[in-house]
């Protein structure tokens, strides 16, 4: 048996499994939201990955802190809703490291090019904001139900002395082959050789109405709580949105005891056939999604089906699906979608990598537009976990001098690519998408901006400017992909901090 | 070819331009605005949006606390989107030396009617708990207050064209000329008048004018409500403000209406770059933090750098050009031209109609003689 934690949440007490994050503990704890909007909306997690901003409680007195990322310790004075603020003395240490190689992420792409690089001999140092390896889909995996391909490349990276740095976000680049770094401890400036960016991916949200409620998230976002402690058993769960994540993430809820009422994939028929030839051509994931398929007999699947409103007072109670010109109510407690994923490019754009439509530009042994930064996995395109794995091979090896090792990988590579070309034409999004919101539906979640001022400006900075679209503390990491897609708007300018971080940290760069 | 002839074409949506544009607009002319890009996109989207008093020189004090009242005028119909907070100022003596400073201003202030109140360190520490122990004192200025400036912006322009301008976008003016201003893709639009109100960008369509760009940096946090009651500026950036040759800091923090706290100031010149520079904007935090200790463990959420228009002797160009009478200018306003807007477009148009205005108009007309700024 893991061991527990008491901590306090609102005052009452709380006890949750070792390990787990806050967010857990404030869903346990009975609280059905975590923070008030700017509007007094109450809201709760969306991504559980960090990047939305939404699970935001006072933590021991330190307000804005997200949920999902902090892990539980005894004692904890957790708070939602709170007016209160206080600010720590804390986060004041400034330290330095050096490596040969430094990897920014430790999903798999990132793994896998540590463990390559640290078997050329290299000096490797990965740096991750999530609180343990595996990124988002072997999230939390290390500590328990891994799959057998992520206990091997755990196993292969701890025993290959890769220096692994936790809960720290990249946040600036001082100079050339220098990295700051900010965690709840302090500043840590990295100094490297060859840098490999492995900043995975995140959800695609789309507006609309009710997609602000509380317990409705990102299909990848739930699997995440879910991943972080949070009791989903007996819950009512609709998967919604687009991607083969919707299966990976309706089977993983099954197997922790929900009930899955219905999976709504907005691809058609017509455009999902050819994924199945794509499908059995790759036989390997042939045969996964056969067994998946298998292990989610019974429960509804349907495509050219999507959410068109959330419904809940506080609360999510039932989702409104459309399929046609049919449209029905579903009860349920939770709304996983997504609308599959974009790569986190933030730290490409401090570096200077040149990116083209949202992916970094990288060579065959991906090195990207900067001499000695290589990029792998979902940053250069949506790809999967295979892909991810073999670029990250690919990278660790051509930044440590071994092209002939990172060579043995390119036809494979290819392979993967060809079937991730496909995937990402099956999962495009419908145009119907983006008449879901509503002129009072908010986009812009962290500033509450509605959808019908948006429609008046001409571009992205305008409508920062003039309605603060994107000005909230995700920095438009969710409302730019949605603006995008919505007003095929670009995203501009990346300039640090790209990463909320305390002023301290951006007054007190120099370290020893 | 626009075949209508416009009595007036305003070059820039800047806060400047668009308070011209209404100021015209309500005097019965006839305007046009050319934005090249978003209105209140420059300097006026950069900086940090104060409406104060300053008293610099008898100029500056003059069209400061004239634009104040013009402000203070037109706050009812300002929409909430402007965040007017009149909040005051206060300026903080760190020692006894500026607390001289502080006496002297209250006596410069209260001669010319304008409300300020000294406060010796108990007050000044009751007036703003955050700031550190050990102050000397201050001056607050109940009368001053900020704004989101673009909105200020955005709702004069619209006011403007709900009266008749017109906004024409997207394509920059290449040249002004007596007859009117020609775009970048050939067209003209024929005026009886130009107005150049392009901030930093004004040499370039009126070359030879006394008008540098000067960096500067801000960082604004997340949401931190009421940590702070009022504006809060040291006395020493009146000597960084106006040290002409080095680059300066100066803390100066601003509670915003969201509960965010804007943080500036930095001062340089000869920088063509707009990127962050990240020791200048340490340099900058470092200043705020010795005022405000507490500070430094606020979550910053953004940190950028703009561009003023200064002039050498810190007042702004506004009236005739000094080689043609028919184009005139309204630039130069530096870090002042939120609050010196509204005056500006009073004493522009003051000028196209040939009639006196409210206060002295030779220290801003572009031909005055070039001269060095004195300072005490």
């Amino acid at each position: 048996m893991p061991e527990a934690i008491a901590l306090s949440v609102d005052g009452r007490p709380v006890t949750v499994p070792a390990e787990s994050m806050v967010s857990t503990a404030v869903l346990v704890s009975g609280a059905k939201w975590f923070r008030k909007s700017v509007t007094g909306e109450r809201r709760g997690p969306l991504c559980g990955m960090g990047i939305c901003f939404e699970c935001r409680v006072t933590i021991d007195g330190e307000s804005h802190s997200r949920s999902c990322q902090v892990p539980c310790r005894d004692g904890m004075d957790v708070r939602t809703e709170s007016t209160e603020y206080r600010v720590r003395p804390t986060g004041t240490v400034r330290s330095s490291a050096t490596c040969d190689v430094l990897v920014v992420g430790a999903g798999p792409a990132g793994l896998a090019a540590a463990c390559s690089a640290a078997q050329s001999g290299a000096r490797v140092t990965i740096v991750d904001d999530n609180p343990g390896p595996g990124g988002q889909i072997w999230r939390g995996e290390e500590r328990a139900h891994g799959t057998q391909e992520a206990v091997d490349w755990f196993k292969r990276a701890r025993t290959a002395k890769i220096e692994f740095i936790y809960g720290a976000k990249v946040f600036d680049q001082p100079e050339t082959g220098l990295l700051l770094t900010e965690s709840t401890a302090g500043v840590t400036k990295i100094g490297y050789k060859k840098l490999i960016l492995a900043t995975g991916a995140r959800e695609v949200f789309l507006p609309f109405p009710g997609w602000s409620l509380p317990n409705v998230c990102g299909a990848g976002g739930l699997q995440a709580l879910v991943k972080s402690g949070l009791p989903i058993k007996g819950k009512r769960v609709v998967v919604a949105g687009t991607g083969p994540l919707l299966l990976a993430v309706a089977d993983y809820l099954r197997k922790h005891g929900a009930e899955v009422c219905l999976i709504a994939e907005q691809a058609s028929w017509r455009r999902l056939v050819p994924f199945g030839w794509g499908l059995l051509r790759s036989t390997g994931k042939a045969a996964q999604a056969i067994r998946l398929r298998q292990r989610l007999s019974g429960v509804n699947y349907l495509t050219g089906c999507w959410p068109v409103a959330a419904e809940g007072d506080g609360e999510l109670s039932a989702v409104t699906m459309r399929q046609g010109s049919k449209s029905w109510s579903v009860a349920c407690d939770y709304l996983a979608c997504g609308f599959h994923l974009v790569p986190n490019l933030e730290v490409a754009g401090l570096v200077g990598c040149e990116v083209i439509d949202n992916t970094v530009r990288v060579d065959e042994f991906q090195e990207t537009s900067v001499a000695n930064v290589y990029c792998a996995g979902e940053a250069t395109g949506i790809g999967g976990l295979e892909l991810s794995l073999l670029e990250g091979q690919i990278a660790g090896y051509a930044a440590t001098d071994k092209p002939d090792l990172a060579r043995q990988h390119f036809l494979a590579r290819t392979r993967l690519r060809r079937f991730a070309a496909l995937l990402n034409r099956t999962f495009a999004l419908r145009d119907e998408l983006k008449r879901l919101a509503r002129p009072e539906t908010f986009v812009c979640r962290c500033e509450d901006v509605t959808l019908e001022r948006l429609q008046t400006q001409p571009g992205w900075r305008a409508a920062k400017l003039h309605t603060r679209c994107g000005m909230g503390p995700c920095q438009g990491r969710i409302c730019g992909p949605a603006t995008e897609f919505l007003f095929d708007w670009r995203v501009e300018s990346v300039r640090p901090p790209v990463f909320p971080v305390r002023v301290d940290s951006l007054t007190h760069r120099d370290v020893a | 070819m626009s075949s209508s002839v416009f009595d007036v074409a305003i070059v820039g949506a800047g806060i400047v331009g668009a308070a011209c544009a209404d100021e015209c607009v309500r005097e019965g002319m006839s305007v046009v605005v050319i934005e090249s890009d978003i209105v209140g996109g420059g300097a006026t989207a950069a900086g940090m949006g104060h409406i104060v008093v300053m008293d610099d020189s008898e100029a500056q004090f003059a069209l400061t606390s004239y634009s104040q009242s013009l402000w203070r005028e037109l706050e009812p119909e300002l929409p909430s989107d402007v965040e007017y907070d009149a909040c005051g100022t206060i300026w903080v003596a760190a020692d006894e030396e500026e607390m001289e400073e502080v006496r002297r201003k209250q006596l410069f202030y209260s001669e010319r009617n304008v409300k300020v109140e000294v406060l010796d360190a108990g007050a000044l520490l009751n007036a703003e708990p955050k700031l550190r122990r050990g102050l000397a004192g201050g001056l607050r200025v109940p009368g001053d207050a900020v704004i989101y400036a673009p909105a200020a912006a955005r709702f004069l322009l619209e006011r403007a064209t709900a009266r008749g301008a017109v906004l024409r976008s997207g394509c920059p003016v290449v040249e002004l000329t007596d007859e009117g201003v020609r775009l970048s893709n050939g067209a003209f639009i024929a005026s009886g008048m130009t107005i150049n109100a392009t901030g930093t960008w004004s040499p370039s369509l009126t070359p030879g004018i006394d008008v540098r760009k000067r960096k500067g940096h801000l960082l604004i946090t997340d949401r931190y409500p009421n940590f702070l009651r009022h504006q809060v500026v040291e006395l020493g950036y009146l000597k960084s403000a106006h040290s002409l040759t080095s680059d300066s800091v100066a803390f100066n923090v601003q509670p915003r209406r969201t509960g965010q706290l804007l943080i500036g100031s930095s001062r340089q010149f000869d920088s063509e770059d707009s990127k962050v520079d990240a020791v200048m904007l340490a340099r900058m935090l470092a200043r705020a933090e010795e005022y405000i200790p507490e500070l430094g463990r606020l979550s910053a959420i953004r940190a950028w750098a703009g561009f003023r228009a200064a002039t050498t002797d810190k007042l702004p160009l506004i009236g005739p050009s000094p080689v043609h009478s028919r184009q005139y200018l309204a630039t130069g306003h530096e870090g002042l031209g939120i609050t010196t807007s509204l005056g500006t477009a009073r004493l522009v148009v003051d000028q196209l109609l040939k009639r006196p205005s409210q206060i002295a108009i030779g220290p801003f007309l572009p031909a005055r003689p070039a001269q060095e700024a004195v300072y005490a």
